[in-house]
């Protein structure tokens, strides 16, 4: 056979997430739980297509005016200024005075891409911060973009398991100038510990002082306490601090539009005229990547954000389903108290959002697949989303089992 | 705005350190970001837009038109969607490498539902936002695994976006002849001679059909001489195939040089685009294939490949690509699909017999013959920049390189 080009190509190391998830897929037990992809589940572990998201589906099916033609390069634009309008408030200064501009987005991760790629190529920055842990894509993201200099600040506290405030402010602190710093605006992932606000505001006084740039990565707003101006609240307080600054926005989530990859790139600058030769090199960015973003996720979430009833409705959908996270919390943290499972459960519901960092080990987690068919992360890691009240008793017991049992 | 002469830049260069200090209060991260060049196409829909003459005319956008120059959604892809929101299906994300019945239907549209290589599960087929994202995720691929030099080889003229894919990878980008301007036909000659010239092992990029943007093809018996040169050569060929149904009418017919290539022995690359041939032009569905020695290169080249596109998006959007896949799986939309991209392609086969029929009822003497000899949405008029300008002032929106877009033109009666 003759000798192929690719013959020397060695397989990749798999990603967690995906390999856990065909774990559980291949499972045959009974009573397996999946407690480790990151989505939205129902009470009977179904993924769930937003009731409003129907709707408008069915309406734009049945729209003949409607076309399927490219949309611009930098997207649909009445869904990324509604999209900007949702995270900053419709009355922000930056909107008002022209100072913030904002482009559709393959979603989150193509929203960090682009950022990226305008950091490095355009701004020249090398240098970006992650906290430690962080979602596992955020580095690739960036070191594939270019970026060579990749540093993290401490941020979960196994101890604690809260915040490692103290030594996340000491990290920043030593950062060099111009290093990006990838903040997560609410419910991070994957531990579930969020900054109080006053701790926000400690974080913006060092990054204003040490002339850090802030990326948010905003993939949960509503999605965490089922308030969108609560959701935002960090994001708006740098805004309002005067920070030039980027922010990603994921409707994956909070819309449940996981497979259309719809997201919003928003920039905030202080000097309006920079934004048209901005917008012309993102552009560029995104031309020689995809030359223009999908359109069917753009055109539900624009409609949605766009028209009062559908909006109420929607703000509907996401308190159900915050609120099932919420309850799964506090009936997790019960039970294992109940159960007089060793060490504090507290911080259960003190974490917010999808994730939680339970403080399991990875022989912990490996013996809940095993025994249990509860298929997590190993960092410990639980989408709460993958409990339901059918099976809330018999992840308790194992997580109980596992902590008395198998050493950390 | 006054630009800066040479002697000032100098200056300002020389003294950038205590300019930083002064203006470091009001200084921004985006100062030093300079304008990006305008895209030349999409300006001349800009000026399209802005022209208030009701006889004005865009020539410019590749996007198909009816024959009252209006966007035009395939009758099957309405029955498509409908059938879709009828189904009621989930959102969940999509894998990396995107829908696999997709991926398995378009790579079978592309090479025959009778290929050795999808029986033998040779291809490794990934979905890509559309061509331009099936390119990138070549590209981005080739750039870090393709063992000779990182260079593409592209016929002279291509598609302008075809640059900035490879170079934003870091590779550099030659010519090889393509395009005669004298008989604004196929520089048979001149190509055979550059490729046979490019260093052995190297990487060159074609176009399945309906070239762009000069609608000038190669013949099938040319496609065969350039397929042994290309073996001769060791070349690895990457195939850019945007038009398949949508320049004959017939998607067998324009996969033949894919088609051929793989039964002469090639182990090519290809991305697909469904823009075209299915109007799904902004729901942004393609594929990108790589086809391997065997199916353990396939799987290890696969996981490579999900590697490389977790960071640019993670998965793919899934709209098109179930309206792409609900179609060619469903025998009855399929036969409508072919009829209504048949429909397309004769409609433009049609305007460039007439506009060709027209010029010589106006009188025209030149030799007009290649508007009916190219094929596809493009056509190189051979038309000067002068001229351009006169159409433009007149009536037509054209592009600076005197390349039309024939779906555009109205039918005269």
């Amino acid at each position: 056979m003759a000798t192929s080009r690719f013959a020397d190509i060695q397989q990749a190391p798999p990603i967690e997430v995906f390999h856990v998830m065909k774990a559980f897929s291949d499972s045959t037990h009974e009573k397996k739980v999946n407690l480790s992809v990151g989505a939205y589940r129902t009470d009977e572990a179904k993924p769930w297509v937003l009731p409003v998201v129907r709707k408008v589906e069915a309406e734009l099916a049945a729209d003949m005016t409607l076309n399927h033609e490219y949309l611009p390069i930098l997207g649909l634009e009445s869904f990324s200024t509604a999209a900007a309008k949702m995270l900053l408030g419709a009355t922000h200064p930056a909107i008002t005075e022209g100072r913030m501009t904002s482009v559709q987005v393959l979603s989150g991760t193509g929203g960090l891409r682009i950022a990226a790629e305008f950091l490095h190529r355009i701004l020249k920055y090398n240098t970006f911060y992650f906290s430690t842990p962080t979602w596992g894509n955020h580095r690739l993201i960036f070191t594939q973009a270019g970026f060579t200099d990749v540093k993290q600040y401490r941020y979960w506290d196994g101890k604690t398991k809260g915040l490692d405030f103290d030594g996340m402010i000491e990290d920043l602190q030593n950062a060099p100038e111009n290093s990006v710093v990838i903040l997560h605006a609410c419910a991070h992932n994957p531990t579930g510990v969020d900054p109080t606000q006053d701790q926000w505001k400690k974080i913006a006084d060092v990054m204003e002082e040490r002339k850090l740039f802030p990326l948010f990565d905003s993939a949960y707003q509503g999605f965490a306490s089922g308030d969108l101006d609560k959701d935002a609240w960090a994001v708006r307080l740098f805004a309002e601090r005067g920070f030039e600054m980027i922010a990603t926005q994921s409707f994956s989530k909070n819309f449940g539009l996981y497979n259309e990859r719809i997201g919003n790139l928003m920039i905030i600058v202080k000097d309006p005229s920079v934004i048209i030769p901005m917008r012309s090199q993102i552009t560029l960015l995104v031309r020689g990547s995809y030359s223009n973003p999908p359109s069917h996720g753009a055109r539900i979430v624009s409609r949605v954000l766009n028209d009062e009833a559908l909006f109420g409705e929607w703000k509907e959908c996401i308190k159900i389903m915050s609120g099932r996270i919420i309850e799964m919390r506090k009936g997790l943290q019960e039970r294992l108290e109940k159960l007089g499972t060793p060490g504090t459960w507290n911080h259960i519901t003190a974490q917010i959002g999808m994730f939680s960092f339970t403080g399991l080990s990875a022989e912990q987690s490996k013996y809940l697949a095993e025994k249990y068919h509860i298929y997590l992360l190993s960092s410990g890691r639980i989408n709460m989303c993958g409990l339901t009240t059918g099976n809330i008793d018999y992840v308790a017991e194992a997580i109980n089992d596992a902590v008395c049992n198998v050493k950390a | 705005m006054a630009v800066a002469g040479p002697r000032t830049l100098n200056l300002v260069r020389q003294n950038q350190a205590s300019i930083q200090h002064v203006c470091s209060r009001a200084s921004s991260w985006w100062s030093g970001v300079e304008m990006g060049p305008p895209d030349a196409i999409l300006g001349v829909t800009e000026a399209f837009k802005r022209d208030t003459n009701p006889k004005k005319m865009n020539l410019g956008v590749g996007a198909y038109r009816d024959d009252n120059g209006k966007p035009f959604v395939l009758p099957s892809v309405r029955k498509a969607e409908e059938l879709i929101v009828s189904q009621k299906l989930d959102k969940e994300y999509l894998p990396i490498s995107g829908s696999a019945e997709f991926c398995k239907h378009a790579i079978t549209l592309a090479l025959g539902s009778d290929s050795p290589v999808i029986a033998d599960g040779l291809n490794v087929t990934v979905q890509g936002i559309s061509g331009t994202g099936a390119l990138r995720i070549g590209s981005t691929f080739l750039s870090k695994f393709f063992p000779g030099a990182k260079n593409v080889w592209l016929p002279a003229p291509t598609w302008g976006n075809h640059v900035p894919i490879f170079k934003h990878v870091n590779m550099d980008v030659k010519q090889y002849r393509y395009y005669d301007p004298k008989t604004c036909g196929f520089d048979f000659s001149g190509a055979m001679e550059d490729i046979s010239k490019i260093p052995k092992g190297s990487l060159i990029m074609l176009h399945a059909c309906a070239h762009n943007p000069t609608g000038v093809d190669p013949k099938a018996e040319q496609w065969d001489e350039m397929s042994k040169v290309i073996k001769e050569r060791e070349l690895l060929p990457f195939f850019d195939m945007a038009y398949q149904g949508f320049a004959s009418g017939d998607v067998a017919k324009d996969a033949y040089a894919v088609r051929k290539f793989l039964a002469d022995g090639h182990k090519i690359c290809l991305s697909q685009s469904f823009s075209k041939n299915m109007g799904l032009y902004g729901e942004r569905a393609g594929a990108f294939t790589i086809v391997c020695n065997d199916k353990d290169e396939a799987a290890r080249v696969l996981s490579q490949v999900k590697i490389l596109i977790r960071p640019l998006y993670s998965n793919p959007p899934l709209h098109g690509a179930r309206i792409v896949s609900t179609i060619l799986s469903n025998p009855e939309l399929n036969s409508i699909w072919l009829k209504d991209v048949k429909g397309m392609a004769d409609r433009i086969i049609n305007m460039r017999t007439k506009l060709k029929e027209n010029l010589a009822k106006e009188g025209s003497i030149r030799d007009w013959s290649h508007i009916t000899d190219q094929i596809g949405m493009f056509c190189f008029t051979g038309m000067t920049p002068d001229q351009v300008e006169k159409l433009t002032k007149r009536i037509f929106c054209v592009p600076d390189k005197g390349w039309t877009y024939l779906s555009c033109w109205y039918c005269f009666q």
